[in-house]
């Protein structure tokens, strides 16, 4: 099933990748593209449903208007033209999670058109042309159980979980993206999460990779450097993850490349994309032979925006990520580099409304994009889903400020927040994390501690400073690490009559 | 009793039930009574709904007794529902083996609509399997017959509620046009029938053939109560994109003001295409005279040519099946329905073309065929784009046509009812069935069929075809042309 890899800088060195993005977005809209059921995500299977999205004979669909509004705002934020006209079609194919054995989706009319997105990769712009944004309906979800592939050859039965189907679905495709060269792949990476930036900050979708409500496919084919022609592509499907969308694309170059050098084609084909093992095979070459027999929806009427509403959309797309990420450069001072950094790891809006609530952007950033991050990751979690928010951190950083907390105390103190759900300042009382600073307190310990090791004592006080750390690693043990290491050190050698 | 109730039109029944002068169970036990005496030889019903109707029907006498208004002008008439449409809890095969044991779990709106209205649904009726044919010979459960003359079609699509009407089993019953399935079997068993303005009737829960044609409409032994059904179903939906946002027109006021017999100042059309070759010399003269009885009342009839109308049929057998072949592919034995071959070793595809092929007619797979191959890439500009522009044509057609006439006539079918069995192995002898109704489907305009006499003891009908909208003049056309014979022609129909 492997395929031969050439090693990818060889790929570059001879080779021009041309990349295509296809991305689907499931709708956040409160009921489905076409009926009234519910559009929530992890309901008991087969609970959604009602006659039109079960595609009952006698059913009708009807337009959901939210929908329409969303994918106005989409296109609009992606700098596309909204067509003053356009209509639905049939995409007609059988599978078992499709109810009525056709899609509603548009063909040669969508509603929005010719369009971009600019991202930025290694501090440069790459200008992503969209080609459309299109509406559609999802389809159902089928299990394939027994069997090896958990496809469906060499499925025992399946199972059809219709909820999903007809949930609002948006499609975006890019233009072709020539010319990104070795950086095909993360210019892919880059441009999903973007998107996936965009679509969070107009609202119109929860774009969760993992929940499938945002999902991709990559096109990639490649031609000799300075070929005028370019090659054959393939479309790799399933590629449910930021990072799959760079190794899918990394993939198929080094596929590709492969195939070329060994003097073969390169198969225009539908390929699958494996998460687990970052390959990618050969889909069924029936399925590219499908002929989809598209024609115009005739159960729907024409859909004709009226230019007014379209201006009163267009009114209200907020704020860009990419507007938005050179005002908060400048807000809170950090680098094209560092914002990027936030970008990836979804701190931006945390850091930002740490900042706001008092904490230096310097000291929001490195808690959000440090301590924090780690602690999403290992709970497994978004950093906004963390149990301690940026009023929080914004008041754990005003304590170490006020020299109430060390680096170390602050910790504890997160950690106690993460643990309990309490605020700040009901952690540091409840564990007793104040800093012991009180001069008096610790020169009871200080003193403690040179008795119990009189010979480190007479090392210092001849002169070797730096033996000092032995006694103040025993003060801070004796305070149960509350103690400031800086004053424990001034008080030792204080006492021993030695200055640095 | 019970036989004078079933001979009443279904204006007369509803003023009885409302004068308490009988009860609603009195006038559904009747229709009930007749349906077991003689749908052995008539076979207009796949499904009576006894307790149905008559739960229905103690439903409109409980609320006439508790002192309630009547719940429309036809609250406890009985109808025969074409099977095509959705029915909760009721079968509804659409006269084909693929659906039979579905029980839908919900109500078409125009079931819904009759329901409210106080309406008795006596049953299903039979049809060509998925409206498709014009004879009712394409049902999976065996043709109706003409109550006129049992050796011959009702017919279709909806011949079985055409057969149900004329056999006075139901004073009304509806129907479904596509291309022409109200008004060809209303046309051939002596009755009145309609095809609203495309959007007039909602389609939701009518189970779709070809979507932008199928319409819903009444079939009736009189103009007046064809009419008066029609604004009971009605009307717009939003469950239904295609459906107008418009007040229905008055229908039953136009049916009554036609029936004075003053048409001074309309201008009638004579379609010069619809006519001539395939069309009976006898059903000419019929509509001949109609037009003469229409100028007798004070219209001014001339010739219009149409000439894209001769296009109407190949245009017609393109769009219909490419739509078909796309709404009939849920049919996959997945759901519900037929499953044939689901041994547990055969694979989903090999399950869904087995269920598809024993689930099917001969019929229901031609156009199936025809409108996948019409459809696909490389074909489709030729044939399905094509069509797309001759119904433009045809369109503009009636639009120029419009600006001479108000109306437009024709007669309803080129010959009176065939005989069983007669065009069954020849598809394009039954197709020219609907010559003369398929430019109205096509334009979406709507159209009638009213008896205009017999040839040779059966009936002919004439269809006066008006703009979009205008189904008033339709019916007011129909009830001036009814009410110069004295008596509806359905009297004449011999006894079975």
């Amino acid at each position: 099933m492997t395929a031969t890899l050439t090693q990818y800088e060889e790929v570059t060195a001879r080779y021009e990748p041309v990349i295509g993005l296809e991305t689907h977005v499931e709708l956040g809209t409160a009921s489905k593209m076409f009926c009234g059921c519910p559009a929530t995500f992890g309901a008991e299977p087969n609970t959604q449903v009602c006659p039109v999205c079960l595609g009952l004979p006698g059913s009708l669909p009807v337009i959901n208007a939210t929908a329409v509004e969303y994918t106005v705002l989409i296109g609009l934020a992606l700098n596309c033209r909204i067509a003053d006209w356009c209509r639905f079609a049939r995409k007609n194919y059988f599978y078992p999670d499709m109810p009525k054995n056709f899609q509603i989706s548009q063909y040669d009319e969508p509603l929005c058109v010719d369009g971009w997105l600019d991202v930025e990769v290694d501090g440069s712009t790459v200008h992503i042309g969209i080609e459309r944004v299109h509406l559609e309906e999802d389809t159902g979800k089928t299990t394939h159980i027994g069997g090896a592939t958990g496809r469906i050859h060499g499925a025992t039965y399946s199972l059809v979980d219709y909820n999903r189907a007809g949930i609002p679905l948006v499609e975006i495709v890019t233009k072709p993206v020539p010319g990104t060269g070795p950086l095909a792949p993360v210019v892919a990476r880059a441009y999903v999460t973007e998107l996936r930036d965009l679509l969070r900050s107009l609202g119109v979708s929860d774009v969760r990779m993992e929940q499938g409500s945002l999902r991709c496919d990559v096109n990639v084919s490649l031609s000799p450097l300075g070929a005028t022609e370019w090659g054959t592509r393939t479309e790799t499907k399933n590629v449910n993850s930021l990072r799959s969308v760079e190794r899918a694309v990394r993939y198929e170059m080094q596929r590709q490349a492969a195939v070329l050098d060994g003097g073969d084609r390169v198969v225009q084909e539908t390929r699958h994309f494996h998460e687990d093992t970052g390959v990618t095979t050969s889909g069924r070459s029936k399925e590219e032979a499908t002929d989809y027999r598209y024609f115009p929806e005739p159960d729907l009427v024409p859909l004709a925006p009226d230019p007014d509403w379209v201006e009163s959309v267009r009114a209200r797309v907020p704020e860009l990520p990419s507007t938005r990420r050179r005002r908060l450069a400048e807000e809170l001072g950090a680098s094209e580099f560092e914002l990027q950094s936030m970008a990836n790891a979804g701190v931006v809006d945390l850091v930002a409304a740490t900042a706001a609530a008092g904490a230096p952007p310097a000291e929001a950033r490195n808690w959000w994009l440090g301590y924090l991050t780690q602690k999403a990751n290992e709970a497994g979690v978004e950093p906004a889903e963390l149990a301690i928010g940026p009023e929080q951190v914004a008041r754990v950083v005003a304590l170490v400020a006020a020299g109430e907390l060390s680096t170390g105390l602050a910790r504890q103190a997160v950690d106690g927040v993460l643990h309990t759900g309490d605020d700040v300042d009901a952690v540091v009382a409840a564990a007793g994390l104040r800093r012991v600073s009180d001069v008096d307190a610790l020169a009871a310990a200080v003193d403690r501690a040179i008795d119990a090791q009189p010979e480190v004592a007479e090392k210092i006080r001849r002169g070797k400073v730096a033996a000092a750390g032995a006694l103040v690693g025993a003060v801070m043990r004796a305070t149960r690490g509350q103690a400031d290491a800086t004053v424990v050190r001034r008080l030792i050698l204080d006492r021993l009559g030695v200055t640095e | 009793m019970a036989d004078e109730l079933t001979r009443r039109t279904a204006a007369e029944l509803a003023a009885l039930v409302a004068a308490g002068e009988v009860s609603a169970v009195q006038v559904a036990r009747a229709h009930l009574d007749r349906i077991a005496a003689v749908d052995d030889r008539v076979h207009a019903f796949l499904h009576v709904d006894r307790d149905g109707a008559l739960a229905a029907a103690a439903a409109v006498d409980a609320r006439r007794a508790a002192g309630e208004p009547p719940a429309s002008p036809l609250a406890g008439v009985p109808l025969a529902l074409k099977d095509v449409i959705v029915t909760q809890a009721v079968p509804t095969t659409c006269g084909s083996k693929i659906l039979q044991g579905w029980l839908p779990p919900y109500d078409a709106t125009v079931t819904a609509r009759l329901k409210a209205a106080g309406v008795m649904i006596l049953g299903k009726t039979n049809m060509d399997e998925f409206a498709m044919g014009s004879s009712t010979e394409n049902s999976a459960y065996g043709p109706s017959h003409n109550p006129w003359d049992l050796s011959r079609v009702p017919g279709g699509s909806s011949g079985g509620s055409s057969a149900a009407v004329a056999a006075f089993q139901a004073p009304l019953g509806i129907g479904t046009d596509t291309g022409g399935s109200i008004r060809q079997p209303a046309a051939v068993c002596g009755l009145v029938g309609h095809k609203p303005t495309y959007g007039g009737v909602s389609r939701y829960g009518l189970v779709a053939f070809s979507s932008s044609l199928d319409q819903a409409g009444p079939l009736g032994r009189t103009v007046l109560d064809a009419a008066l059904l029609h604004q009971v179903i009605g009307g717009h939906d939003p469950a239904d994109s295609t459906s107008i946002d418009a007040p229905v027109p008055a229908l039953a006021e136009a049916a009554r003001a036609g029936a004075r017999g003053d048409l001074a100042g309309l201008r009638v059309g004579v379609v010069r295409e619809l006519g001539g070759e395939g069309y009976q010399p006898g059903v000419e003269a019929a509509a001949r005279e109609a037009v003469a009885t229409l100028e007798k009342l004070g219209a001014a009839a001339h010739e219009v040519s149409c000439p894209s109308f001769r296009y109407a049929l190949p245009a017609y057998y393109l769009i219909a099946p490419s739509e078909c072949s796309s709404n009939l592919a849920r049919f996959d034995a997945v759901r519900y329905g037929l499953r044939v071959g689901d041994d547990g070793v055969r694979v989903l595809e090999e399950v869904m073309a087995l269920t598809r092929d024993a689930g099917f007619g001969p019929e229901v797979k031609r156009r199936i065929i025809l409108g996948t191959y019409a459809l696909s890439a490389g074909y489709y500009e030729a044939y399905y784009g094509q069509a797309q522009k001759v119904r433009t044509l045809i369109s503009r057609d009636f639009a120029a046509a419009w600006r001479s006439a108000d109306v437009l006539v024709s007669p309803a079918t080129p010959t009176v009812a065939f005989g069983l069995g007669e065009r069954v192995d020849d598809p394009m002898a039954m197709y020219a069935a609907d010559l003369c109704t398929l430019p109205a489907s096509l334009a979406g305009v709507p159209a009638i069929s009213v008896p205009c006499g017999l040839s040779d003891g059966l009936p002919v009908g004439l269809q006066v075809m008006a703009p979009a909208l205008a189904d008033d003049r339709c019916y007011r056309v129909a009830a001036a042309l009814e009410a110069t014979a004295g008596h509806p022609l359905i009297d004449e129909v011999p006894p079975l």
